[in-house]
């Protein structure tokens, strides 16, 4: 299909809604959570509607139907990273629960008192909280990659971080503060080299461009599926198949279990190993047509689309007075533009933007170490995606001056 | 432009009458709202009765929680610090004059909270004190 701009505006129902009077909707906050095409919202009601059963046991039509769509879903999800099998992707709650799953499983069994585990600095909360709290019960150390000034990795420090031998690096492909999309091949080659496991918080890349894997050589590598067009409550982990086959199970139940004594069980083959209970089955098939939605756009599109949108905003932001973008010079940069304003607080910016209609976020973004580090509490985020225009940034632009005007 | 921004909030968000700190002082407390970075510290004065004759407050954060905190100063001074303990939020949102989201509510009442935290001698005041 191409990229259509005008088509892939109407294909977002959302987009139509005026938010206030006289004013449409100019939604900027995507790297929260993006906005659904109507593909992805039907796909989900024609589950409901149509073939509503539960998974793998039964065996009527309706049953088979859904067995057969939410297994889809798997496949196209790893035809879409380029995983070597659809052993290799298991269904989560988000990304968030998908590094939790590592930690609990991979990590408790193969981390013990003193090893090292390398972060960076850049981290979402959901890629550095989990490690605390496996580090506070094993007694591991966790060392980061600081970030540079201009918002980069400082990868000079690498070479001393891998000497500690790390058994385990994780590091966000982007960033959803800077937009910093970090070098993930290099990394993860350099961390291989050292012996150590990488996994990658892919929450803010598998939506915006495109992901490979098995080209990547990532162990690990998880994202949501609210931030890539489809809804919430679906995520995705994928992990090499040895990995994943000598890891334990993670929740147990239902469905994870290939037989169940009184006293032992016997767990499921991948990747239902770690898929217990019911799951979010409408959720997966909207997932399926989300991928196939962006799979025909091409993703190829979708970056160069946001590319072009980053620099036209930073043209138009960065003149602006009393505001300083974060990581403006950032060499490879996604569609994520954070500021600060030396006259407004960034809520307040928010509060002014969205009376425009322009909805943007206002906070630390779940990066607090990141906002210390730049010694700001808290930042104002604009952040594009497929459906938004030069229009949009415009509108951004126009909302800002009236902050301007109005506490300058 | 809506009411929200009243000249009111903006006013005193850009040159507020009662930010500073007193040193010494009777009494002083600080909080803030992790959500937002919003930070509020309040130093206060009061003569042999128990009525603020000083308060003072410092600290960073948004227009809400700014102009709240000196518009609440502005008011207590006064008022003694039994009169000052039934101050509720809608005393708050008075002298805002806006109505708020339960988001910058919070910011709203940031001051409140501090400055009943420091009469009360507490550490941490429930958000029902407020
Ligand atoms: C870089 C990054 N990692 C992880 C997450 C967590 O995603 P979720 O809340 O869907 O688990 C986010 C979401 O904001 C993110 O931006």
């Amino acid at each position: 299909m191409g990229f259509d701009k005008e088509k892939i505006i109407r294909d977002f129902p959302i987009l139509n809604r005026e938010i206030k009077p006289g004013k449409r909707l100019v939604y900027l906050d995507s790297t929260a959570t993006s906005q659904k095409p109507e593909v992805v919202i039907e796909a989900m009601n024609d589950y409901y509607r149509l073939y509503n059963a539960n998974i793998h046991r039964g065996v009527h039509t309706l049953a088979e139907e859904a067995t057969a769509m939410y297994e889809q879903s798997r496949v196209k999800v790893q035809k879409f990273i380029n995983a070597r099998s659809h052993k290799e992707i298991v269904f989560t709650r988000n990304a968030t629960e998908a590094i939790n799953l590592v930690a609990f499983t991979w990590g408790r069994q193969n981390l013990d008192a003193g090893d090292v585990v390398v972060l960076t600095e850049m981290e979402h909360h959901s890629n550095l909280v989990p490690w605390q709290m496996l580090a506070a019960e094993k007694n591991l150390r966790l060392e980061f990659i600081p970030v540079t000034e201009n918002g980069e990795l400082d990868l000079l420090e690498l070479p001393a971080l891998l000497n500690l031998k790390p058994k385990l690096f994780c590091f966000t492909h982007m960033s959803n503060v800077l937009g910093t999309i970090n070098p993930a091949k290099e990394l993860i080659s350099n961390a291989h080299k050292a012996g150590a496991v990488v996994l990658v918080d892919g929450a803010q890349s598998v939506p915006h461009f495109a992901v490979d894997v098995v080209d990547l050589d990532a162990d690990f590598y998880v994202f949501s599926a609210h931030k890539m067009l489809g809804p919430t409550g679906i995520g995705v982990l994928y992990g090499k198949e040895n990995l994943l086959n000598n890891m334990p199970p993670f929740l147990g139940g239902g469905d994870m279990i290939k037989k169940v004594q009184l006293r032992t069980f016997k767990p499921n083959d991948l990747p239902h190993k770690f898929e217990a209970g019911t799951p979010a089955i409408a959720e997966a098939i909207g997932l399926g047509a989300a991928v196939d939605y962006l799979a025909a756009i091409g993703m190829d599109h979708v970056l160069a689309h946001e590319k072009e949108l980053t620099a036209y905003g930073l043209e138009k932001i960065a003149p602006l007075e009393h505001l300083k973008i974060f990581g403006k010079d950032i060499t490879n940069k996604g569609g994520v533009i954070a500021f600060e304003m030396d006259i407004a607080h960034p809520h307040d910016v928010a509060q002014i933007l969205d009376m425009q209609g322009v909805a943007v976020r206002a906070g630390h973004h779940c990066a607090m170490p990141l906002h210390e580090k730049f010694h700001i509490p808290a930042t104002t985020r604009a952040s594009f995606y497929i459906y938004n225009t030069k229009e949009d940034i415009d509108k951004l632009v126009e909302g800002l001056q009236i902050v301007i005007d109005m506490f300058g | 432009m809506d009411d929200f921004y009243r000249e009111l909030i903006v006013e005193r968000y850009k040159n507020p009458v009662y930010k500073g700190e007193l040193d010494p002082h009777d009494f002083s407390y600080e909080d803030e709202n992790p959500l937002c970075g919003d930070h509020i510290h309040i130093d206060v004065r009061v003569d042999e009765d128990n009525k603020v004759t000083e308060a003072a407050f410092s600290g960073h954060g948004c227009a809400i929680s700014q102009a709240s905190a000196d518009l609440l100063l502005e008011s207590i001074i006064g008022k003694s610090l039994e009169e000052v303990k039934h101050f509720s939020k809608e005393d708050v949102l008075d002298l805002l004059g806006i109505e708020l989201g339960p988001v910058r509510l919070k910011c709203a009442l940031l001051s409140l909270k501090v400055l009943k935290a420091g009469i009360y001698g507490v550490g941490e005041l429930d958000e029902d004190l407020v």
